[in-house]
């Protein structure tokens, strides 16, 4: 460890513990409350009443075409991200000059900063109920974040190949598809996969408000205190969420 | 392509005087060496003659006009004709080396060809030809990270020979090869260049390849000319002036950094 | 000759590009992808109006202090979240270490209990993280009622099951020479982790954990379309009765909010680091 604790450190320290006590003291969390005897049996009665799961071939059918879904909304949303963020990300890694660079940058920092759920929201109003609005919430956010990722990438690139290619009185386009993309590349699909990751995580929650997918599935059986219909949705995205898991651990081994 | 400075000078915009009243004139179809100490500012002249550097002074022209004066569209073009090859290979390293030679020619394609030439090289035995000459025909396919330093310049060479242009510069296009590579590769373009009627400017480190093979030396030294003889006519007197402060004379097969030491021959 | 020139990677192109077309197909179809719908008069009108009515933004007195209640409460409840995922995070992320197993020094039985101990964390931490905080919340709710504390809960699962996932994986990576000597010396796990682990791998803990409070600010801003607590709540209520103005300065908080967590994330990091 370093030696001593500098001051600023210190101070860092005291802040967060405060921070964190007038949090508690600031909810007014009723954890007392939770534990008393009335308290515990109610909790444990609700847990009841989840098992056992609704394993009826014809729930399991929807379900799984619930998941599919989700899956669906995640990959086609990430995709149309990657290309708006790839579009993006030319002008705000400022190649078109300084004033276009900030306009995109604040674009991107838009898309970004607001959640993926509240996309939904408003996307359900500008498309309708469905899985339509979930890919196209998930998409402007994600633009958001692979655009911004993928200007970095690019401000990072070594500028030599393409001046090369321009040097020799290659077109811009031609110059940047040849003299750049192949360095960024790896980076940016790599971004790519690892925001699909997240996104099939988003893309389960978002039928909370109406955007397809798993989430719609499970809002609707816990609104009719369907307990045992609603564990199998959560079980499914469990499952979902550990195989994304595993194979992103396993592709990550690979690469 | 015929090329002449007068009075050319550049500085950076660091305000690095990079060179000072350059005066040269070559004639098309001219075969011409750039000796001279590092930082001596070779690479920058090679750029102003790429019409890639435009100088702060002096006048430029390029076939009798000057490029800067032109339009975009017209520059593009003339670039288009010069082929320069660098110091330092700029490939993209993830590239296949097929892709690398054929953006040679991407400044004369439309960009509907260069772009399915990604998905689907548009000329694969036009760079395969290329890399033969340089003996580099089974790379074709391989990707440019597994190239070592000097099959990497190879393939860099092989990428302007087949752009074909008219105007053929060369920054030091031997420098990660060794002495019998260098030999040959500095042949082979003296031979495109003669073969095409191409006008060639090489700048090289190493002094001997420079006179075996050009007939016309240019020694440059602190921005400026120092010397422009046939290559018949340079004495040892002035290379010794020409490198004076690295302290020896560079030949070919010593690494572009180590100077020969040539205190054995003073003493003599 | 020109057998020798056929590019070897065509034919794989040529075959991942018609799977990728016949994939995308039914995907398209499983997302309802119309574009068009966009474009739909009913849903055109709706969304002109709402946006209509951003401007002029809601600053009536009453609603901004409405809004301060709220962002106050949106920032306690990622806060407060952390704090409880942390908890639940160190104890399980020591145990999945590897390096701080005292059984793998001697000779003997292997530790399979150990083994299986650390399987068993494993697998806790995955079904923790792998339901979604927004999940948890919905549950919560329906056991604590609406507000906070189901939003504080249910960030302390997800996020303890993230923390202590990462934590073990960043002392599982770490240098593990100093902790082998402690541990062959005699001392205790504790005793190993603050003095053979901690001081090489510190750093990267409390950078990821204070990286982690900046997501809990996303998300708890998110909660309330469960029912539990913060900014969510305002923002469910404004976007049901079609609010314009109030959905404006609510979103205009929402960035302020994640600038703010940014740049406050960004510089603990400089200070803890």
């Amino acid at each position: 460890m370093k030696p001593g604790v500098t001051f600023g450190g210190l101070a860092a320290i005291v802040l967060v513990l405060a921070a964190v006590a007038g949090s508690f003291a600031y909810l007014d969390m009723p954890l007392g409350a939770l534990f008393t005897g009335a308290a515990v049996g109610e909790a444990v009665a609700f847990v009841q009443r989840f098992f056992p799961p609704d394993l009826s071939a014809d729930f399991l059918a929807k379900v799984g075409g619930a998941a599919l879904e989700t899956l669906a909304i995640s990959l086609v949303s990430t995709l149309l991200a990657a290309v708006a963020g790839a579009l993006l990300a030319m002008p705000a890694a400022g190649r078109q000059g300084r004033a276009v660079r900030r306009v995109a940058r604040f674009v991107l920092n838009l898309l970004r900063s607001v959640p993926e759920l509240v996309w939904a929201t408003l996307m359900v109003l500008a498309a309708g109920l469905g899985p339509f609005a979930g890919t196209l919430a998930l998409a402007l956010h994600t633009t958001g974040v692979l655009g911004r990722l993928f200007a970095e990438a690019l401000e990072n690139a070594p500028p030599t190949p393409a001046e090369a290619l321009a040097g020799s009185g290659t077109p811009a386009v031609a110059a940047f598809l040849y003299g750049t993309l192949p360095l960024v590349a790896p980076q940016w699909l790599a971004y790519s996969l690892y925001r699909w990751e997240m996104n099939i995580r988003m893309a389960a929650i978002l039928g909370f408000v109406g955007a397809g997918g798993l989430g719609g599935l499970l809002y609707y059986s816990l609104s009719l205190f369907h307990e045992a219909e609603a564990s199998t949705v959560i079980l499914a995205m469990l499952a979902m969420a550990i195989a994304v898991d595993g194979a992103s651990a396993w592709l990550r081994r690979k690469a | 392509m015929n090329l002449s400075l007068e009075g050319v000078g550049l500085v950076h915009a660091n305000g690095h005087q990079a060179l000072r009243w350059i005066d040269l004139h070559v004639e098309a179809g001219e075969r011409v060496a750039l000796i001279g100490a590092s930082g001596a500012g070779k690479t920058t002249l090679l750029r102003v003659l790429a019409a890639a550097l435009r100088p702060s002074g002096g006048r430029l022209r390029m076939e009798g006009g000057d490029p800067w004066a032109a339009s975009p569209a017209v520059l593009r073009q003339l670039r288009a004709r010069i082929g320069l090859v660098h110091q330092a290979p700029p490939i993209p390293p993830r590239q296949r080396v097929v892709t690398a030679v054929l953006a040679g020619r991407l400044g004369q394609w439309p960009l509907w060809k260069s772009l399915a030439s990604l998905v689907l090289p548009a000329d694969a035995e036009g760079a395969r030809r290329e890399l033969a000459r340089l003996d580099l025909a089974d790379k074709l396919f391989e990707r440019c990270d597994r190239l070592s330093g000097g099959q990497l310049q190879r393939v860099a060479l092989a990428r302007v020979l087949y752009q074909q242009p008219d105007l053929l510069l060369a920054d030091e296009p031997v420098s990660a090869m060794d002495p019998a590579l260098s030999e040959l590769t500095v042949a082979l373009l003296n031979e495109e260049a003669s073969r095409r009627r191409v006008t060639l400017v090489a700048s090289l480190h190493a002094v001997d390849l420079a006179l075996r093979h050009f007939p016309r030396v240019v020694g440059v030294k602190d921005s400026g000319v120092l010397f422009d003889l046939p290559a018949s006519q340079v004495t040892e007197g002035q290379l010794r002036e020409l490198y004076a402060a690295e302290g020896g004379l560079p030949i070919a097969g010593a690494p572009a950094s180590a100077i020969v030491d040539l205190s054995p021959l003073r003493c003599s | 000759m020109s057998a020798s020139v056929r590019d070897p990677a065509a034919l794989p192109r040529l075959g991942w590009t018609l799977v990728a077309l016949v994939l995308l197909w039914p995907l398209l179809r499983l997302t309802d992808f119309r574009p068009a719908a966009l474009f739909d008069d009913g849903n055109l009108n709706a969304m002109g109006h709402f946006v209509g009515g951003f401007l002029p933004m809601e600053t009536s007195p009453d609603f901004l202090a409405l809004l301060g209640k709220a962002t106050i409460e949106t920032l306690a409840m990622a806060t407060a979240g952390v704090a409880v995922a942390f908890v639940l995070a160190v104890p399980l992320g020591l145990a999945m270490t590897r390096s701080l197993s005292v059984s793998r020094l001697g000779p003997g039985r292997g530790g399979w209990i150990g083994q299986l101990l650390r399987a068993l964390v494993r697998a806790v931490l995955a079904v923790l993280r792998g339901v979604p905080e927004l999940v948890w919340a919905l549950l919560f709710v329906r056991v604590f009622g609406l507000g906070a504390a189901a939003g504080v809960l249910a960030l302390g699962i997800t996020y303890g099951g993230m923390l202590g996932k990462v934590y073990g994986e960043i002392l599982e990576s770490t240098d593990d020479q100093p902790t082998r000597a402690l541990l062959e010396a005699g001392s205790g796990r504790l005793a190993a982790f603050c003095y053979g682990l901690l001081p090489n791998a510190g750093q990267e803990l409390v950078s990821y954990t204070v990286y982690r409070w900046e997501c809990a600010v996303r998300a708890s801003v998110v909660m309330g379309f469960v029912g539990a607590g913060g900014l969510g709540q305002l923002m469910d209520q404004s976007m049901k009765m079609l609010n314009g103005g109030e959905a404006a300065t609510i979103l205009a908080t929402f960035l302020a909010l994640v600038v703010a967590a940014d740049a406050i994330s960004e510089l603990l990091r400089r200070r803890l680091a």
